[in-house]
């Protein structure tokens, strides 16, 4: 098998993804929004007697670059090993992606113009020229795609292995003699010096355009031909080269791009924007409620069937006492209780998937923008805080696509407070224990919360940096669609497999642990948990936390083994009372009487206490080693959690304290 | 006359920026240029604005859209 290394390169929610996807199998995620891929990613695929590499990397609207996500981009591109370029291209938006194009072109690396959304055009009846495409551009392979529908695939395939025999292409784009007379000196001058590899002409147009790292690369300014940066005339020329190119090549321009424009005069209005977005958040999680719920019935009987056939067989076979406990109190209570939310965890991203893949994401960058504003950042920063009602690590992850750092940072310290899809298990439950019929709504308060509590914080610690305001929106907004059936697929059956995974590994052995913790105490194995070594632990905090109505040591047992998950807080009062169908209406019943029969005066204030606190406190572990990662900083991560337990211990407190006050 | 005192549905050519220095690489580069056609989709009274260039929409933030100098088409 002979090798080659391929990179699919391309402006931001032009379908690199899906393109990736579809040649080389794998399941990435792929939505309707400006930046979903902020790393680049590998896979392969195989075409006659080649093995190709191919790397799917961020989307970039040029090479010059600012944020991290643009830089590893630059960097895929540049690197020696990449051997083909293929530029995929959003044949809807032709004009605007082939300026990235004619970029890619003076690299002097092969590059394969993939046309994708071909399908768009057509269903806007415009041609496009493609014999006189490939003319323009150098005699590139210009190949339509579509890869949603997978065609085009196997001619794209051939057209990389083939235009990799045969080499790059001359030059496109003539700079009229002033420049290339400054072009041509510079490239002998670099031809003589310095780095051998890399393209003369590229590396000497880039000098000219004042690129920062290029300048540092080659520090020719001294004699006297790089006396300015003519980046100006230079992107000028070559817009005015697409003009040309769309000119001879896009016929029929015009068409039926009105549906988008009607749907953006309701969902982007000046007034009712915001009223919109928070009806539709609503929305989603009214379904995620009402019919996960009606769903999770079908979960809890058949794990009441589970758990009781397997403490019947495992008495048949004369387990040992401690055995039956640790399977049917610890793992069966722990991870199973986990498992009966699938359904809700199912309908909470199947309507974010739908919602990515809408095209309506950018819009909520729009319509937030003046919200976020007054917290000194973009509209922008609100994308990642959406992903983080499912999940905190991937939303931090996004905060990549922020230009400054000290904006990711400050959308980093705040992404925790949006409810992740992990909390769920946590409202569903105490709301369901203490708020009978006022359930739903104890639990959806929750989000409004977490959300006005996360812009709040943003806002308030704007102010006390002294609210400067230099964060302006710029975001592409994509075309409306149809969200695809498969995308959506892909990204529902990626979290539940996440879900799923979690509750194998994580929970299982934190379910473990924390029945060893509580079934063992100093002299052994124990019958009385409050003889145990969890209890021990517990009861140290327990005067910190009564005020906020939480002072007894079972509840703190299962905050702090939250930190691993927070789903095992739940597991960890599943298995702190031995409640093995915890979230069962009889299993519901017997855990509210099991906290009573401890303490008499819990009632739903300090459940919403309790609900509260596991909102706002330390997220999981995962979600605290990747902030680790993306500030780089230990300092700020560990700050980050003395804030978040500080805050949430207050709001607790306040909540609980206020709360005995009006409702004695 | 900047972008931002614009109307919507309203055709305008653009003059220069006058912005930073980041700033105006990015909106080049996405093909607002000297003498650029846009079109002004939407607005928020004092806020961001949607703009159609070169056959895409973008979302621009009020400190942009000031910092656009324009001129009506006609």
């Amino acid at each position: 098998m002979k090798p080659i290394r391929v990179a699919f390169v391309g402006n931001p929610n032009c379908g690199k993804t899906t393109l990736f996807n579809a040649v080389t199998g794998s399941k990435l995620k792929v939505a309707n929004w400006p930046g979903v891929t902020v790393e680049k990613k590998e896979g392969e695929a195989f075409y006659e007697d080649w093995k190709l590499t191919v790397v799917d990397t961020p989307g970039i609207y040029s090479l010059t670059c600012y944020t991290i996500e643009e830089k590893v981009t630059r960097q895929a591109v540049m690197d020696d090993t990449i051997d083909v370029i293929v530029n995929v291209v959003d044949a809807s938006s032709l004009e605007r992606n082939l300026y990235l194009t004619l970029q890619l072109l003076e690299l002097g690396k092969p590059v394969i113009l993939a046309l994708n959304m071909m399908d768009v055009v057509m269903e806007r009846g415009m041609e496009i020229d493609l014999h006189r495409l490939p003319e323009l551009l150098g005699n590139i392979p210009v190949i339509p795609v579509s890869a949603t529908k997978k065609t085009g695939l196997s001619v794209l395939l051939h057209g990389v292995v083939h235009h990799y025999e045969e080499g790059p292409k001359g030059t496109v784009v003539y700079y009229g003699d002033v420049l290339e007379e400054k072009i041509k000196k510079l490239e002998q001058f670099i031809g003589e010096t310095l780095l051998v590899h890399g393209n003369p002409r590229w590396i000497a147009i880039k000098l000219l355009e004042g690129d920062e790292e290029v300048v540092k690369n080659y520090p020719s300014q001294k004699n006297g031909i790089g006396d300015k940066s003519y980046e100006k005339e230079i992107i000028q020329i070559k817009y005015g080269y697409i003009e040309e190119v769309m000119k001879e090549c896009l016929h029929h321009k015009a068409g039926k791009e009105e549906a988008t424009d009607k749907v953006d005069a309701l969902l982007t209005h000046p007034v009712l924007g915001v009223p919109i977005f928070l009806l539709i958040m609503l929305f989603v999680f009214f379904m995620t409620f009402t019919v996960g719920d009606g769903l999770k019935g079908i979960f809890e009987q058949g794990l009441e069937w589970i758990s009781v056939n397997v403490e019947a067989g495992l008495y048949a076979i004369h387990g040992q006492p401690w055995l039956i406990s640790l399977i049917i109190d610890g793992i069966i209570a722990g991870v199973g209780g986990i498992l009966t939310f699938l359904p809700n965890i199912f309908i909470l991203f199947l309507a974010l998937a739908i919602l990515e893949d809408s095209g309506y994401m950018s819009r909520v960058a729009y319509v937030m923008d003046g919200i976020m504003g007054r917290a000194g950042l973009s509209g922008k920063a609100f994308l990642p805080m959406i992903l983080g009602f499912g999940c905190t690590v991937p939303a931090i992850m996004a905060t990549r696509a922020l230009e400054r750092q000290e904006d990711r940072l400050k959308t980093m310290l705040v992404v925790p407070f949006m409810s992740c899809s992990a909390r769920l298990p946590i409202y569903i439950l105490f709301a369901g224990m203490f708020f009978e019929k006022y359930h739903a709504l104890a639990a959806f308060s929750m989000y409004g919360i977490g959300m006005a509590v996360a812009v709040i914080v943003a806002q308030v610690l704007h102010k006390w940096e002294g609210g400067e305001a230099k964060n302006p929106l710029l975001i592409e907004l994509p075309e409306y669609k149809r969200p695809n059936v498969r995308t959506i697929w892909i990204y529902v059956w990626n979290k539940l497999k996440d879900y799923l995974t979690k509750a194998g590994t994580t929970i299982f052995l934190a379910s473990i642990l924390i029945w060893a913790v509580l079934n063992f105490g100093p002299s052994g194995m124990i019958e009385d948990p409050s003889l145990s070594f969890g209890a021990s632990i517990g009861k140290l905090l327990v005067p910190i936390m009564a005020p906020a109505g939480l002072g007894m040591w079972q509840i703190i047992v299962a905050l702090i083994s939250g930190i691993s998950a927070k789903e095992v807080v739940v597991s960890s009062f599943a298995v702190l009372f031995g409640a093995a169908n915890a979230h069962s209406p009889e299993g519901m019943d017997r855990l509210a009487e099991a906290v009573r029969d401890i303490n008499p005066g819990f009632g739903p204030l300090n459940a919403y206490a309790l609900m509260l606190f596991c909102l706002l406190y330390t997220p999981c572990i995962a979600a605290i080693a990747t902030i680790k990662k993306e500030s780089r900083s230990w300092k700020f991560t560990i700050g980050t959690i003395a804030f978040q337990l500080f805050f949430a211990w207050t709001a607790a407190v306040v909540v609980f304290q206020v709360g005995s006050f009006i409702f004695p | 006359m900047t972008l931002f005192e614009g109307k919507v549905k309203e055709e305008y050519e653009i003059k220069g920026f006058i912005l930073e220095q980041s700033i105006t690489r990015r909106l080049e580069a996405l093909g607002l240029n000297d003498g650029t056609k846009i079109i002004l989709m939407n607005r928020k009274k004092n806020g961001a604005l949607i703009i159609k260039v070169r056959g895409t929409r973008l979302a621009l933030g009020k400190q942009i859209a000031q910092s656009i100098e324009v001129d009506k088409c006609k």
